[in-house]
């Protein structure tokens, strides 16, 4: 039988150290193959590839290390609706680090993907269309 | 009843009892073979029986280069079953945690991936025996259903644990008792068929240097 | 949101753009723990999903499965799905009570006959119908009437979906589980004490867009529950090194290695604990350095100590070994008395052959 419980120690006596250095899963460097894999297919057949972080398991303090890999590249834009995104070219051209955030700032989604342009950038027809209504009602009001 | 109800009962009554069967059983066979007796034996002793004991013990585990060269294949793939069950039986952690659980004593674990390839370095020697068991005619014809059955009850912890380990059929609770069960299988047959070797093993190769040794001849 | 309007209907009047609503999309594919090559053929079912009525039954249950839904942030996700959502009855949530509440369920059971879902948490006593009643009437009564009319049902929590705590030994209630009472409805189990409240929300969308999602032998939603704690762990390999926190203040512990040693059940517990997390995505049992405890597993208040490796028996094995030894001796010496009989008998009938009776065999 386990001798746990005599072992244990007060909690307060527990020496708790914030932070004590990274933690590796090993989750990051496939994460990172497989990104190259997708810029090479992306390349080789124009395959686009999307990448849901929160579907990988990643230990604490790992997904910033992934992002600081990623590093930063030369686009950066934000979307507003239902709250903010951010689309990010990362250090690599053709990598994307899209972030949708809710409207309490919370992250709802964060995914890599392997594109020439994520397809949330591009105006959508449903938009364009409801938008070509409104100049098209305001060109009347105007004349 | 369900996965964690089974897997409760083969973890606890069940092991109860098959510990019980062999912890006993395997005393009872020792005894029965010791306490039997020998007659005293008269003649002058020419050597000493105990260091000859002692040295036919180390001798025999190795095999001598005739004997090698006669049935390689059974030598080399028997030492890699045998050193595979040893692995992958004391040295997997969770397996060292029924040890110290029984006798409050613990040693360090091998990582998983070695002993993961061992188990399977383990079953194809198995099977390799098997095999040759089953088409080499002498061995065929020296076989009976407890060789196979030795083979089998030894097998079976192998292969249910590696599933268990690898998940390749669902559900672990399920699996996990399964390969209990298998090895609990293992302990009930251990003293009462011919796996028994393993403890008797050593007493007769002492025995046999012992008798040679009183007489002061080389075993 | 009107009942006949669909959701990209909805959305549209509300004002978000294609942009958010494929924003939308691809939250909810995360969430239902989709691919997001999914987020096409989800739009499109976002897009045409109906407003379904939604009736809540609480039965022996705590209560904290609801807290797990609802104090978790009001993610906009969440929201739009509530919205696409007619919650008809909630006994602890609606502001009606008593009879007023009574009544809504009634009359949404009634106009929305074999099209409504029936969401269960806690379980249901059989043993005598007073241990737990709403309005007077049983559990087991109010389930079995709600059930009839329901197009599916949803078991929220373990013991809706396996009878739970209120079921572990002895079970004074007599608590059985909701499929343990329904076999004729499609039963979608969510167990978890609590259950993580993406996965909830998760399979209620999943209804929306796709219908029943694929279910796992104990009638688990294979997306969330189709790989255990342990093979998702991030601590998963410190258990492949062998490296295992031995106490809960050890150096293993402080550098966050593997809990099995400590009784860990992720091996044998199927959840998404591990990659959705909790508190928003914050943590979980493991990463703030406790074993799991298996809780999304059936009778796991009765699997044994918490903080037993599972891999170990769960007798005393030491004072077993020491009865079975004893035993063995006392059997080994008598069996062996025996046996020395035997011989000493054999001994003494032994008849020495002589020259005489060699020559006789040969003579005839």
């Amino acid at each position: 039988m386990s001798d746990l419980y005599v072992t244990m120690t007060r909690p307060d006596s527990i020496d708790i150290r914030v932070g004590a250095g990274p933690r590796d899963t090993g989750n990051v460097a496939p994460l990172l193959n497989e990104v190259r894999h997708a810029l090479v297919q992306l390349l080789d057949t124009g395959k686009e590839t999307i990448i849901d972080l929160r579907s990988i398991p990643l230990g604490p303090g790992e997904s910033e290390r992934l992002e600081e890999t990623l590093g930063e590249g030369e686009i950066e834009a934000v979307l507003h609706s239902l709250g903010r995104s951010t689309i990010r070219e990362t250090a690599y051209p053709g990598v994307w680090l899209v972030t949708h955030y809710n409207e309490e700032d919370e992250i709802m989604g964060k995914f890599v993907e392997v594109t020439h342009i994520p397809q949330i950038l591009k105006s959508q027809n449903e938009d364009i269309n409801e938008g070509l209504q409104r100049l098209g009602s305001t060109l009347e009001q105007t004349h | 009843m369900t996965e964690t109800e089974f897997l409760q009962w083969v973890r606890g009554p069940l092991f109860d009892i098959a510990t019980i069967i062999m912890v006993a059983g395997i005393i009872v066979r020792i005894l029965q073979i010791l306490l039997l007796g020998r007659k005293r034996n008269l003649a002058e002793a020419k050597g000493s029986a105990a260091a000859a004991g002692l040295r036919t013990i180390i001798t025999r585990s190795v095999p001598d280069r005739n004997t090698y060269r006669r049935s390689a294949f059974t030598l080399t793939t028997g030492y890699v079953f045998h050193i595979g069950l040893f692995v992958v039986i004391f040295l997997f952690a969770p397996h060292i945690l029924v040890f110290q659980d029984l006798l409050n004593i613990s040693w360090p674990a091998l990582s998983t991936p070695v002993v993961d390839a061992t188990s399977v370095i383990t079953m194809l020697a198995l099977i390799a025996v098997l095999i040759h068991r089953l088409i080499d005619p002498v061995k065929r014809f020296l076989s009976g259903f407890q060789d196979y059955l030795a083979w089998l009850v030894t097998f079976l912890p192998l292969i249910t644990g590696y599933i268990a380990f690898h998940r390749l059929a669902p559900p672990a609770p399920t699996m996990i008792a399964i390969h209990i069960l298998s090895v609990e299988l293992l302990m009930v047959l251990f003293p009462f068929t011919k796996l028994a070797h393993a403890f008797t093993l050593f007493i007769s190769r002492w025995y046999n240097g012992a008798i040679s040794g009183y007489r002061g001849v080389r075993s | 949101m009107k009942k006949d309007q669909t959701l990209g209907e909805a959305l549209r009047l509300k004002g978000i753009s294609r942009r958010g609503f494929l924003k939308f999309c691809a939250a909810t594919a995360s969430m239902m723990a989709l691919p997001p090559a999914m987020v096409p053929a989800i739009a499109e079912a976002l897009e045409k999903a109906r407003k379904p009525s939604v009736i809540w039954l609480s039965f022996q249950e705590c209560t904290g499965c609801t807290e797990s839904l609802t104090r978790s942030s009001t993610s906009t996700v969440e929201e739009l799905i509530f919205d696409t959502i007619s919650l008809d009855y909630h006994h602890t949530l609606q502001a009606a009570s008593g009879t007023g509440a009574e009544d809504a369920r009634e009359a949404s059971m009634k106009e929305n006959r074999g099209k409504y879902v029936l969401i269960v948490d806690g379980s249901i006593p059989i043993s005598n119908p007073g241990y737990s009643t709403i309005a007077g009437i049983s559990n087991e009564d109010m389930l079995m009437e709600a059930a009839e009319g329901a197009a599916a049902i949803v078991a929220i929590g373990s013991c809706a979906a396996f009878g739970g705590i209120p079921q572990a030994r002895p079970n004074p209630t007599g608590a059985v589980s909701v499929s343990d009472l329904i076999k004729d409805k499609p039963i979608v189990n969510v167990p978890g004490c609590p259950p993580i409240p993406v996965v909830i929300t998760g399979v209620l969308t999943h209804f929306l867009t796709f219908g029943l999602p694929e279910l796992d032998h104990l009638g688990r939603p294979l997306a969330f529950y189709g790989n255990s704690i342990h093979d998702r762990c991030y601590r998963r390999p410190f258990y492949d090194k062998g490296l295992f926190a031995e106490t809960f203040d050890d150096e293993g512990a402080r550098k966050g290695w593997c809990l099995y040693k400590l009784g860990c059940k992720g091996p044998t517990t199927y959840n998404a604990c591990a990659t959705t997390k909790w508190n928003d995505g914050t943590s979980f049992p493991i990463e703030a350095g406790h074993p799991c405890l298996g809780c999304s597993e059936p009778d796991f208040w009765d699997a044994g100590s918490f903080y037993q490796a599972l891999s170990t028996p769960t007798g005393d094995i030491t004072r077993n070994t020491l009865y079975a030894a004893g035993a063995g001796v006392a059997a080994g010496a008598a069996i062996a008395a025996v046996n020395r009989k035997h011989r000493s008998s054999a001994e003494k009938r032994h008849e020495k052959v002589t020259i005489d009776d060699l020559e006789k065999e040969s003579k005839s």
